[in-house]
């Protein structure tokens, strides 16, 4: 017995629901774009060689260290001793928190050791120094 | 003279809908940046967490208000630092380093410390609180 074979395969691609699926990518991406993000203040970060990258946006937080000793958090200048408060909430809301030290290369170490102090005692213990990548 | 108006099928051409989505999802595509954040890792040791260690297995790091670096009692150059610590931790893989920088010693040149001593893959550090 033959097999009859089929021969007559319609070989087209629908393209009728093709808007569609690029809207839909469309949208993907208007949704995950962020556009809003905090400002910080005006640093310029110091370079280092061995860097790691941050899992997950959501997991990190920034502080931002001037030169001038000012600590910026979520865009809100704080003392020295009100970082354990913020840092504390953030802390307990997150327990993967991440901290990303964005300081000023030319700020005092002095202020920095207040703030390594300041996480300890809000127990945020995971720090990153953030910094660009040294290219020697 | 008055013209005639004649009304011509009043469709949107619906033919080039791709193409004007494809634009808008190229410029998403372009314009959206992943850029995860890059630094140095760190984790700081909890509050009230201190251990008395042997003092053999201690190596001070210290960081003076003008740059230069102290390592176990020698003055050493930073892009020396690396190389002089994975001498050290050969000799005792038992080694921590304590690093300690003065008050107004720049952040900079505390962060070039750490990244020397990363290359140098010391685990083991420790952060003495600066006074």
């Amino acid at each position: 017995m033959k097999f009859a074979r089929k021969t007559q395969l319609d070989t087209e691609i629908p393209t009728a629901s093709m808007p569609d699926i690029i809207f839909m990518l469309l949208i993907f991406f208007m949704v995950t774009t962020v556009l809003r993000e905090y400002s910080g203040l005006p640093i310029s970060l110091p370079k280092a060689k061995r860097i790691e990258k941050l899992k997950s946006k959501r997991h990190t937080s920034h502080i931002w260290v001037s030169k001038e000793g000012l600590i910026s958090i979520e865009d809100k200048l704080y003392a020295s001793d009100g970082v354990r408060h913020v840092m504390y909430e953030k802390r307990v809301s997150n327990p993967q928190l991440v901290v990303s030290l964005k300081a000023d290369e030319r700020a005092k170490m002095g202020l920095i050791s207040d703030i390594h102090t300041e996480l300890r005692k809000a127990d945020a213990l995971k720090l990153n120094y953030s910094s660009k990548t040294a290219v020697d | 003279m008055a013209k005639k108006r004649r009304f011509k099928g009043g469709a949107i051409p619906t033919s080039s809908m791709a193409d004007i989505a494809f634009l808008l999802l190229i410029f998403f595509l372009v314009t959206t940046t992943i850029d995860m954040d890059k630094g140095l890792g760190m984790v700081l040791p909890a509050e009230g967490e201190e251990i008395e260690i042997n003092k053999k297995n201690i190596l001070n790091c210290l960081i003076n208000s003008t740059g230069n670096i102290l390592l176990g009692g020698e003055v050493v150059e930073v892009r020396n630092l690396s190389k002089t610590v994975r001498q050290k931790l050969a000799e005792n893989d038992k080694l921590i380093i304590s690093v300690k920088a003065h008050k107004a010693s720049n952040y900079l040149d505390y962060v070039k410390v750490i990244d020397q001593l990363k290359q140098a893959n010391a685990t083991r550090i420790s952060i003495a609180e600066s006074n």
